[in-house]
């Protein structure tokens, strides 16, 4: 285990690396941050002054080097908005978001579990063609139009929850589904499949055979082979939900790193762009290493696999 | 049917004229809402009603046709500016169809062409292509166009590279995967064997075999870019108004939504109706072209 740990503490640190550099390029390869955060009518002593200060008169390599060293000392330069450095900034926000993507998780999976193992056992029929026009529905739905149906609906014609904020858990419901409801949909598809394959499989007649109650045999000789794909799968899908969060913080007025980010964009705060999608990608990142060392606990075939 | 009749040291004659085809519906069923919104796209001038980006102040917020209050002839209504909401989805299906079929054309392109090349030349070009997959799976798509475009800037080329620097990946993986199990078949060694060119053997024996399945993830793809594009525009990162666009319409209507739901609920449905389609014309293609999937074992 340890060694197995230590191999995939390693690739996770080249990864961040990577995504580091990734963020690199994409900031000073597709334009000027200094003409981006300077109003159009900045003249050129501005400019270059500005370009002096954020050192983007460097050579290109001197600059990666400061920026890698930024990211590992936590230092991203201070928000023009704020007038405080950018890093506590989101780093404060960071809680709401990892709060609303695990209430997107946790719902997503209570609703896709069921209707997987539901439609998988009832294959052909209403409640599997039911469930499965809900998955293929919720698939081809935008996040943000379900967001604004369901505060049209839910908040404003009905009254039931409210439109935006956060407090107590009626304020996270709302936003929950909005970004739940595409993951959930996958999950389904893929609990059905994966159901459906491992009810073929000779253990579970086995089980069958022995006179092991129905419940029994679905709900522990299939389901806990049936939820190996399934797991992967949620490891897999959580980066869309920090990226989905993004949306659905801006459409509930969510105070999460997202929404942060997006608003910095309008009003030029470069310095609080750049920290809130590393501090999004890196978390992305811990949380796959998380997952990753759970699946070698969980399952000891894959930490002797070659890497 | 066809009917097979054979005389003793005759030709066959074969009758095939009486054959009748049964009509694929789970292919052409979705296909309709596509079909629809590409006739839209392509005929926009000649069937909008209305200007798209013209507006009637004195006829602003007025409800569809059915609802009380409308005015003539705007169908699905008007919004805040008072221009007419189904000229703007016919004109926003130009937009949102341009955009998603180019940048999956760029997508599908570069990313076979590198799955191909990797894939069968293997090698270190493979490893490093495989840490750089690696890497830009660890990286929600969505914050990668953010950091792009708030240094860029949002317009509608930025955008078309953006989606495509998303849809590559995918491509690349799933071809590289193809050739590197393909390029061990007799067919592929006896043509290396006869002294065929590599690019003869990558575009004339590998690619043709591989092509239906690239058709198939480029019709999934489409669907998934045209959500990303209207999610990006709606966060006001992606097309800009007034140019209309299904994405940029429903960031116009979230605001006074209150006011006047249908300004946000038909470019939704709009959305909504033809990525379902796409995906399900994908699920009929790979059904079809993709005897692994065959029914046995579950549609998934």
């Amino acid at each position: 285990m340890l060694q197995y740990t230590l191999r995939k503490l390693l690739h996770t640190g080249l990864v961040a690396l990577g995504v580091v550099t990734l963020v690199f390029i994409a900031l000073r390869a597709s334009g000027d941050p200094a003409a981006t955060m300077l109003p159009g009518d900045a003249s050129v002593e501005e400019l270059t002054a500005l370009r002096r200060e954020l050192g983007l008169d460097r050579p290109l390599h001197i600059q990666y080097a400061r920026f890698l060293a930024g990211a590992v000392t936590g230092d991203f330069g201070t928000s023009f908005r704020h007038q405080q450095p950018a890093l506590p900034l989101v780093l404060e926000r960071l809680p709401a978001t990892l709060e609303l993507a695990f209430a997107a998780l946790a719902l997503a999976v209570a609703a896709a579990l069921p209707l997987g193992i539901v439609a998988a056992l009832r294959r052909g029929r209403l409640a599997d063609v039911l469930a499965m026009g809900f998955a293929v529905v919720g698939q081809a739905t935008p996040y943000f139009w379900m967001g604004i149906m369901l505060i049209l609906v839910v908040s404003v014609e009905l009254g039931w929850l409210p439109t935006s904020g956060r407090g107590g858990w009626e304020h996270i419901v709302l936003p929950a589904i909005t970004l739940g409801t595409h993951f959930a949909a996958s999950l389904a598809r893929l609990t059905r499949t994966s159901m459906l394959e491992v009810l073929g499989q000779n253990y579970v007649t086995t089980a069958r055979a022995k006179g092991l109650a129905e419940r029994r045999v679905i709900l522990v000789h299939a389901l806990k082979n049936a939820a190996v794909p399934v797991v992967t799968l949620i490891g897999l899908q959580f980066g869309t939900l920090l990226g989905g969060a993004v949306v659905t913080e801006t459409i509930f007025a969510w105070p999460g790193v997202g929404r942060l980010a997006v608003q910095s964009i309008f009003v030029r705060d470069y310095p609080v762009v750049q920290a809130g999608v590393l501090v999004l990608a890196l978390t992305f990142v811990a949380i796959n290493l998380f997952v990753d060392l759970l699946y070698g606990y969980l399952d000891p075939r894959i930490r002797t696999e070659v890497a | 049917m066809a009917v097979v009749a054979g005389r003793a040291g005759d030709i066959l004659v074969v009758d095939v004229a009486p054959r009748r085809r049964r009509v694929p519906w789970p292919l052409v069923l979705p296909a309709i809402p596509v079909a629809i919104a590409v006739v839209a796209a392509l005929l926009a001038p000649w069937i909008a009603p209305y200007s798209p980006t013209s507006g009637n102040l004195a006829a602003r917020l007025r409800p569809p046709a059915w609802a009380d209050g409308a005015v003539p002839g705007r169908l699905l209504g008007t919004d805040l500016l008072g221009r007419d909401l189904l000229s703007r989805l016919v004109w926003g299906a130009r937009i949102s169809l341009l955009i998603a079929l180019s940048a999956t054309l760029i997508g599908a392109a570069v990313g076979s062409l590198i799955g191909l090349v990797t894939g069968y030349y293997r090698g270190r070009v493979d490893r490093v292509l495989t840490k750089l997959i690696d890497i830009q799976l660890a990286f929600p798509f969505v914050l990668l166009a953010i950091a792009v475009i708030a240094v860029a800037g949002p317009s509608i080329p930025v955008l078309v590279v953006v989606l495509a620097i998303g849809a590559w990946v995918g491509h690349a993986r799933i071809v590289r995967g193809l050739v590197l199990s393909l390029r061990e078949r007799d067919y592929v060694q006896a043509a290396h064997a006869l002294g065929a060119a590599t690019p003869r053997i990558l575009f004339r024996h590998l690619l043709p075999e591989i092509l239906s399945l690239i058709i198939v993830l480029a019709t999934f793809d489409v669907g998934r870019i045209i959500i990303l594009e209207s999610t990006l525009s709606f966060l006001g990162l992606g097309v800009q108004p007034p140019t209309p666009s299904w994405g940029s319409d429903l960031r116009d209507a979230s605001t006074y939504v209150r006011q006047a739901w249908w300004t946000a609920t038909f470019p939704g449905l709009a959305i909504m109706i033809v990525v379902l389609g796409l995906n399900l014309v994908g699920d009929a293609l790979r059904d079809a072209l993709d005897p692994r999937t065959v029914k046995p074992r579950g549609r998934t």
